[in-house]
């Protein structure tokens, strides 16, 4: 009898196995894609750098430089590669879209978590849902079609440009940044909210002076998203940018952005070559600032704490 | 009305949507002294309290019927400018609520918000509300600090100094000690005895012990009624009602 009780208590049950099989395929997942992400930057890095140790191609003139054309060598037999001008229209387009969707969100965002009425409210959240929806190549199509003639006739030049490109992730960011406002602002305490009005201040007030203030580091955050996202869109930006990597001279003159450049030559290079690295190089690049942002967002999370 | 009456109510309901939570109150306040508020949970004590700086308005479908005045005039009148009213009628919540900003902003934040940019009036206004309400010297040395990382006592004094510096006539507290431990409660208390000669203050709490330690008179509620108002000796000694005397020998709450 004793030993029977004993032999069931030491032996495993059905469920012990089950706990071992569910954690180990849990730990796989996990496993599989911090190897994924390695392998990328691993990847990026070494095709990346490819251009400045394989082809000596300078660092220095890779930032400071502005004629791109890989293929070709300047009188020191080293490559062409100028990214100074996608760098700079990368910059250009993310931080001009930035200033023109923070006022916008944020106003979107009071209204609907301070003043509107829940259905109407819900009905701006269905709205803000459909524009993240929309494909960027339609995006795109509009500001080609729309945005572009408008600025043509309006400013002047070709309409392509800094401008058409930061009015274009203006509206694509919107709803990003939008949203996670929103998030921002719900967060805040409603006590916070009564504290102030019943301290006599207006409604106005209590949005402005404890609201906004509460949620600062989470509307950072929406903005930094945002730019994030406004730094990584190729498609829509390489449609109404102009695509010339020429040094902007003004926000009317046609660019190019980091993105473009490698949407437009990812067809036309052949591996292992010049042109090739080179496009890696853009897009390490571009791999280092999502990182920053990343980082960004980090510390202001921490600094909430 | 008696000449130093601050706060009459006549004949007030209250309905959230069809459930009347208030069902006719009559009560009047003398001016200074403290005024509790007493009922088990769910007998209307809190929102009557919110009624009298018009809390309640915030809430949607919220109806609000009766004649409540402050200093003779009409609390609910259409012409009534709420951040005057809320000026002068304070209220200190249950849960301890500063701002997740300095003490210093929090203190002066009324001022500012009503248009005082001085600095040394607002100077001034910190040290002597943060001395009345008898937290000064926990944190003269570090005004800079945030708020929230006081301790829930010390928060909660610094949400009387904040609405002290406003200078108000009347000072609502909702159960102010419920969610302090019993030293801090003690603090807020002893504070309160040094503020009734200057304010009138109503304060609802569950706490009958409070009620009958610093309260100069009591008034008892129970489901949207007013069962009696007396004295505070009075109420806990010669009680008139029955339901009174039930609940207060803990028979029901």
């Amino acid at each position: 009898m004793k030993d029977e009780i004993q032999a069931r208590i030491l032996k495993k049950s059905k469920e012990s196995y089950q706990e071992v099989w569910g954690k180990s395929l849990v730990i796989f997942c996990t496993l599989l894609i911090c190897m994924l992400v390695i392998s990328i930057f691993v990847f990026i890095t070494s095709k990346g750098l490819a251009t400045f140790f394989e082809n000596h191609a300078s660092l220095k003139n890779f930032f400071t430089q502005s004629t791109w054309n890989p293929n070709m060598s300047d009188k020191n037999g080293k490559p062409l590669v100028g990214a100074l001008p996608m760098i700079l229209g990368s910059f250009g387009v993310t931080l001009l879209a930035a200033l023109i969707v923070t006022p916008f969100a944020i106003g979107t965002a009071l209204f609907m978590t301070e003043l509107s009425s829940k259905k109407v409210r819900n009905f701006l959240q269905m709205v803000i849902e459909l524009l993240v929806g929309i494909p960027s190549v339609v995006y795109g199509f509009i500001g080609l079609n729309v945005v572009v003639p408008f600025i043509r006739n309006h400013f002047g030049g070709s309409g392509y440009g800094i401008l058409a490109g930061a009015t274009v992730l203006f509206v694509m960011t919107l709803p990003t940044v939008t949203s996670l406002t929103v998030d921002a602002l719900k967060a805040v305490p409603k006590h916070y909210r009564q504290a102030s009005l019943a301290l006599g201040a207006t409604q106005w007030q209590t949005m402005y002076h404890v609201t906004l203030r509460s949620a600062s580091s989470g509307i950072y955050t929406a903005i930094i998203f945002g730019m994030a996202r406004a730094f990584g869109e190729a498609l829509a930006v390489q449609m109404v940018i102009g695509n010339a990597s020429l040094l902007p001279t003004s926000l009317l003159t046609p660019a190019s952005t980091l993105t473009s450049v490698l949407t437009m030559g990812i067809g036309n290079t052949v591996m292992g070559t010049v042109g090739n690295n080179a496009l890696w190089s853009l897009a390490l690049v571009l791999l280092l600032m999502s990182l920053f942002f990343n980082v960004c967002v980090r510390m202001i999370g921490r600094k909430d704490k | 009305m008696l000449e130093n009456e601050i706060i009459t109510t006549k004949n007030v309901h209250l309905y959230y949507g069809q459930k009347e939570a208030l069902k006719g109150i009559n009560l009047n306040f003398k001016e200074k002294g403290i005024h509790a508020l007493i009922g088990p949970s769910g007998c209307g004590k809190s929102t009557y309290l919110r009624t009298l700086n018009r809390m309640n308005d915030m809430i949607d479908n919220v109806k609000i019927t009766g004649d409540i005045q402050l200093n003779g005039q009409d609390v609910y009148d259409e012409k009534m400018d709420l951040v005057e009213l809320r000026t002068r009628v304070g209220m200190v919540f249950q849960q301890p609520n500063p701002f997740p900003f300095s003490i210093y902003d929090n203190v002066t934040y009324g001022l500012k918000m009503a248009g005082v940019k001085d600095k040394n009036i607002l100077d001034e206004a910190v040290e002597t509300s943060l001395k009345k309400a008898a937290i000064w010297d926990e944190v003269k040395d570090d005004l800079k600090k945030n708020a929230l990382a006081l301790s829930g006592g010390q928060q909660q004094r610094i949400c009387i100094a904040r609405l002290l510096a406003n200078s108000p006539e009347v000072i609502l507290l909702d159960e102010p000690t419920s969610a302090l431990d019993p030293i801090s409660t003690d603090k807020v208390e002893e504070m309160l005895l040094t503020l009734k000669d200057d304010y009138t203050c109503i304060m609802v709490t569950h706490n009958m012990q409070q009620a009958s330690r610093i309260s100069d008179t009591t008034s008892f509620f129970l489901d949207g009624n007013l069962i009696e108002s007396d004295t505070t000796k009075t109420m806990f000694l010669n009680p008139k009602e029955k339901q009174t005397i039930d609940y207060l020998s803990g028979k029901f709450g």
